[in-house]
């Protein structure tokens, strides 16, 4: 199928960024992610995929996704790719990449870390990629992501 | 390397070559006289938790290096009850002192403090994570009683789960490669992650119910406290509290050099007749905190390298 006959089932945006291969139950949850103000967003949950059957896809105009947004998309969504758009094509495409080091954008699941009874940044240091496992700075005890709850 | 201004948080943090030149300085320690080593430096005492032993061998320790102490055992009489952040605490205190060890209940709680501070931080125990000090001189007195750390048969036993003490020294035995028996109640075995660890370093380690099994075959059984509160009711704490008591009746077959340890305090896991046995170390093992606590007191205020 040639581009121009493929239906699009979420808009092109002529510059911006788009997160695609999204896995479904994450989409909602990068989307929460994106520090968003007046952009224009479009989005699409559940669509066909050739190499995950399913997935998400979210296009925002002109926005270039901050450092912190990127980490955190990593944590809840390994498998998305970004692309870069301007003038309606993709200029520059990537996986996101996991970060060594999460600083103060996740809550430490030990409730009897430092990090939950004083004001102060928490940080994680990725010691295990797949599947991912995170250890706490402060109280070196280590956990599955989805025991961490970003902040 | 280098100790001047190095603060001394978690084992985990220490390569192998920190580790023997504490020990050996510790050594030198025991047989020189160090009362002017630190003379005009203060310590600075911060325990925001009780503890006996840990905060007396550092006070003592530093009184025979010549310096003074400061600080509280109580953090009901300080600022903290006023609800000062552990941050501002440390950033008054250290304009008080050269050097400072810290206990206090929350885990990271060391971490933080060396991040405020411009002076060393020694970690005293923060919580149920780390206490270096105490596996410092866990690895003194094998080498003082076996002579070496490498290639030792070492036996753990009683709450492995919970005991930071045995969590650590099994992290700073995988170092100079010493097989590791582990001794516990399914409920109370070492966690995973910590044997996870062994098998990545490839350290050899094997789990069993009763003591009896390989006493005959360590150089170090390295005995620790069950606690009653770990179990959910007096029944199972009582059926699996007398598995774990240690008896000189016990210790027939065993090796001549072996070395019985405990960090202290214990209640019944070994009992008093052991004591008299040539086996038992865990006196001389509190007292080796001394000459421990000196050197690291001594190398992070760099009065002496």
């Amino acid at each position: 199928m040639t581009a121009a006959k493929k239906e699009m089932k979420v808009p092109a945006i002529q510059k911006g960024t788009v997160i695609d291969h999204i896995p479904p139950h994450a989409a909602a949850r990068v989307l929460d992610i994106l520090d968003l103000g007046d952009e224009l967003v479009t989005f699409g949950n559940n669509l066909s995929s050739r190499k995950m059957k399913k997935k998400g896809i979210i296009k925002v105009s002109d926005k270039m996704l901050r450092k912190d947004e990127l980490d955190r998309i990593a944590l809840v969504a390994p498998e998305a790719t970004l692309c870069e758009i301007k003038d309606y094509k993709v200029i520059k495409k990537r996986k996101v990449q996991m970060p060594d080091v999460f600083a103060g954008m996740l809550r430490c699941f030990n409730p009897n870390c430092i990090t939950r009874h004083q004001d102060m940044k928490t940080m994680f240091t990725l010691v295990q990629k797949d599947p991912v496992r995170l250890k706490c700075h402060y109280c070196e005890s280590t956990f599955d992501k989805d025991q961490l709850e970003l902040l | 390397m280098r100790f001047k201004g190095k603060d001394i948080i978690s084992i985990n943090d220490m390569t192998k070559p920190e580790i023997i030149h504490i020990l050996e300085t510790a050594k030198k320690m025991e047989k020189r006289s160090s009362k002017k080593l630190m003379q005009g430096k203060i310590l600075g005492t911060l325990f925001f938790e009780p503890s006996t032993r840990t905060r007396l061998s550092f006070e003592s320790a530093a009184k025979r290096l010549g310096a003074q102490t400061v600080g509280f055992a109580d953090p009901s009489v300080s600022s903290v009850k006023k609800g000062e952040s552990l941050w501002d605490t440390i950033k008054v205190t250290e304009k008080y002192c050269d050097v400072i060890v810290m206990r206090h209940p929350h885990e990271g709680s060391a971490r933080l403090a060396a991040e405020a501070a411009s002076v060393p931080i020694i970690n005293g125990g923060d919580g149920p994570n780390q206490h270096p000090t105490q596996t410092l001189l866990d690895l003194y007195t094998i080498k003082k009683c076996q002579g070496k750390l490498t290639g030792l048969k070492v036996a753990m036993s009683g709450d492995l789960k919970y005991g930071r003490t045995v969590h650590s020294l099994a992290a700073a035995l995988s170092l100079f490669n010493c097989r590791v028996f582990f001794i516990a109640p399914p409920e109370l075995q070492m966690p995973k992650h910590i044997l996870d660890e062994l098998d990545r370093r490839n350290i050899k380690y094997s789990l069993h119910p009763r003591i009896e099994d390989v006493i005959t075959k360590v150089d170090v059984l390295y005995s620790t406290r069950i606690q009653k509160e770990r179990f959910p009711n007096e029944k199972e704490y009582e059926k699996v509290k007398n598995i774990f008591i240690l008896k000189q009746s016990m210790l027939r077959g065993v090796k001549k050099n072996l070395s019985i340890m405990h960090p202290l305090p214990r209640v019944n896991e070994i009992m008093k007749e052991v004591d008299d046995t040539p086996y038992a170390e865990y006196f001389e093992q509190a007292g080796n905190g001394i000459p421990v606590r000196m050197a690291l007191l001594a190398l992070v205020t760099g009065v002496i390298r």
